[in-house]
């Protein structure tokens, strides 16, 4: 049991945190912790991605006669720009939450919902 | 020749280069011409890919000449080019359009960003279509929606941040789950070219990992195309949008969405393990079908118009992905045929209601403005404002009117088409009850198009208005897809040709 826990100790640690990022991304109202559940999740699948394609004692894929075990790179540059989009979403997700701090003065969602619900109900309401 | 040979990379190259042009010149006008240069461009190599396809066949690009599997592939099909065809030219229609659109939404020292991202995400969905390798497809999706939450976001209503923010976590978890779903199928087969993952994929495809793949990326692509349960993102961020946008994203975002599904479906997992080993089929009915009629229900009861049309969006969706689930020739041929007819029916409406606003905003038109409140803020097309609008606008108001018609799907407007072949697919299945289904919500349809006619024709206008067209900058961009709806309503050569022969090469199982 405990062999068959460690053999899949990276999955078991990528689920993990791909629940977790998912869970605060949902359960949360703070704009900003919904980001960190947001990049916790992401990271969950730069895990995924990369831990398959390491092998113990597998070297980069040099062309010499002296390496014969190679770790398969394309994981990482898949990755590597996998990196680029979470950092970019990242960024405009926290751009967006300073600009809606100022136009609402708050980052907590249910605070966002009440103030537009009001607007809302302002402009229905009137004749 | 050797420029022809390489249309399917310019075709996303030349609006990719067109964005960060926009940004270095840092001037409205200038960027302005070089993204339209790039749109219209990609417009002509689409249109030439398409009539090459015709010819040939399915075009094979290798970029940088690494042959597939191992370089990344771009393959235009019958499919692709047609999907090619409608992003295109919405983004050229669109773009001349945005000009004097959003000199009234957009503060000018942000223009040239509006035309930068704009190249940027038209660069992203043609890629999303004309790529043959998984993985590429995953970054031209977030290169699309990462600038679509920045052009949502320059919406003048506050309201536009919370959406763009919202659709920014649906649409990150989306894309996520589609990646995982991509890593599951390279670990399962190491590869990544489409093509070659079909042929791999038959010696593993009851393998649990492949399973969770097809899970991960239905339920990703279903978050972007907003599928029924999951379109909470798409009401708000098409109200809020600026009109341009907000008719750029109906005609082309979720549609390229749904391409990507059909693409996975059809020629990556393949007909026999979706229809026959898994009740796919079924869950995808049920849902289109609550789509067709919860969000068309939804739809009739709104107040502001964009976000009517926008819940009508979610129900036209029902019947794209109500098409896919039948797995027949008329099926898939309606799923695609209406994609390309909503597509450019809702854009049409989006560009005339932008129109719409603008008009509204004339000093003269509209009668309480009140005093310093927020008054950069355009009007909301909201029912009380839109009270006898025929008399002040009616070209406008007319245009709404044809392209309502097409999304009731009467004989003679692009969106009869679709239906029609949704009909037909039902009842070579003998399932009557959906022909019912599909008639019935093409009433809700009438109800909520028949709302704003009631409103606009037969209400008696406030005093003392005058006409207000909105500018023939606006007005002609927006009545050429009007007539190209009931061009395609007539004229179905080109559509319901092209949809069936997609049709016929991807549907090989089913009837």
């Amino acid at each position: 049991m405990s062999g068959g826990l460690l053999e899949h100790f990276s999955h078991i640690v990528a689920v993990l945190l791909m629940v977790a990022g998912l869970h605060v991304v949902m359960a949360r109202g703070n704009l900003i912790k919904k980001l960190v559940g947001l990049s916790i999740f992401q990271t969950s699948v730069y895990l995924l991605y990369i831990a398959p394609g390491k092998l113990i004692g597998g070297t980069a894929p040099i062309l010499a006669p002296e390496y014969a075990l190679y770790s398969n790179p394309l994981p990482h540059v898949l990755i590597l720009t996998a990196i680029v989009v979470g950092v970019a979403t990242l960024a405009l997700g926290l751009a967006l939450a300073v600009r809606i701090r100022e136009a609402y003065g708050t980052i907590e969602e249910d605070e966002i919902t009440a103030a537009d619900n009001a607007v809302q109900d302002a402009e229905g309401a009137k004749p | 020749m050797s420029l022809a040979a390489h249309l399917p990379a310019l075709q996303v190259v030349l609006p990719l280069l067109s964005a960060p042009l926009a940004v270095l010149l840092r001037h409205g006008g200038l960027a302005f011409a070089i993204v339209t240069a790039g749109a219209w461009s990609a417009f002509a190599a689409a249109i030439a890919l398409w009539l090459q396809v015709g010819e040939t066949g399915a075009i094979s690009y290798h970029i940088g000449n690494w042959p597939p599997p191992w370089g990344i592939e771009y393959r235009v099909d019958r499919l692709a080019s047609f999907i090619l065809l409608l992003v295109a030219g919405t983004a050229a229609v669109v773009l001349p359009y945005s000009r004097a659109s959003i000199a009234r939404e957009i503060p000018r020292e942000l223009h040239y960003l509006y035309y930068a991202m704009f190249g940027l995400c038209l660069a992203g969905l043609l890629g999303i279509v004309v790529t043959g390798d998984a993985f590429n497809i995953f970054v031209f999706l977030e290169i699309s929606s990462l600038s679509t939450y920045v052009m949502i976001a320059l919406g003048r209503d506050r309201r536009a941040l919370a959406a763009s923010y919202r659709y920014l976590i649906m649409g990150t978890i989306g894309a996520t789950f589609f990646v995982i779903g991509i890593g599951f199928l390279y670990l399962m087969t190491g590869t990544l070219n489409l093509v070659d993952l079909a042929e791999r994929m038959r010696s593993v495809e009851s393998s649990r990992p492949v399973l969770a793949a097809l899970a991960f990326i239905t339920v990703g692509v279903s978050l972007k195309l907003a599928l029924f349960p999951l379109h909470q993102w798409l009401p708000n961020a098409y109200t809020y949008a600026p009109s341009a946008v907000t008719a750029f994203l109906a005609a082309t975002a979720t549609k390229v969405s749904v391409y990507v599904l059909i693409r996975f479906w059809y020629s990556v997992f393949g007909e026999t393990l979706i229809f026959h080993r898994l009740p796919l089929p079924q869950i995808l009915l049920l849902l289109s079908l609550a789509a067709m009629f919860a969000a068309s229900f939804t739809a009739i009861f709104q107040d502001n118009l964009k976000r009517l049309f926008a819940y009508s969006s979610v129900g036209q969706i029902g019947y794209i992905t109500l098409g896919m689930s039948f797995d027949s020739v008329s099926g898939l041929t309606a799923a695609v045929v209406h994609l390309f007819n909503h597509g450019i029916t809702k854009a049409a409406i989006f560009l005339l209601i932008g129109g719409l606003v603008v008009g509204l905003a004339k000093p003269d038109a509209h009668r309480d403005a009140p005093a310093g409140s927020r008054d950069a803020v355009p009007p909301a097309p909201t029912f009380d404002r839109l009270a006898g609008l025929a008399q002040r606008m009616p070209l406008t108001c007319f245009g709404i009117v044809v392209a309502g018609l097409s999304l009731i799907g009467v004989p003679g407007t692009a969106g009869f088409v679709g239906k029609w072949y949704l009909i037909l697919a039902a009842m070579e299945k003998g399932q009557f009850w959906i022909v019912g289904a599909i008639l019935l919500s093409s009433l809700l349809a009438v109800a909520y198009v028949w709302r704003f006619v009631e409103v606009a024709y037969f209400r008696s206008p406030p005093a003392g208005c005058a006409r207000c067209e909105p500018p023939p900058g606006l007005l002609i961009p927006a009545w050429l897809l009007v007539g190209a709806t009931v061009w395609f309503g007539l004229d179905t050569s080109v559509t319901l040709g092209t949809a069936l022969d997609v049709a016929r090469q991807l549907v090989k199982v089913g009837a």
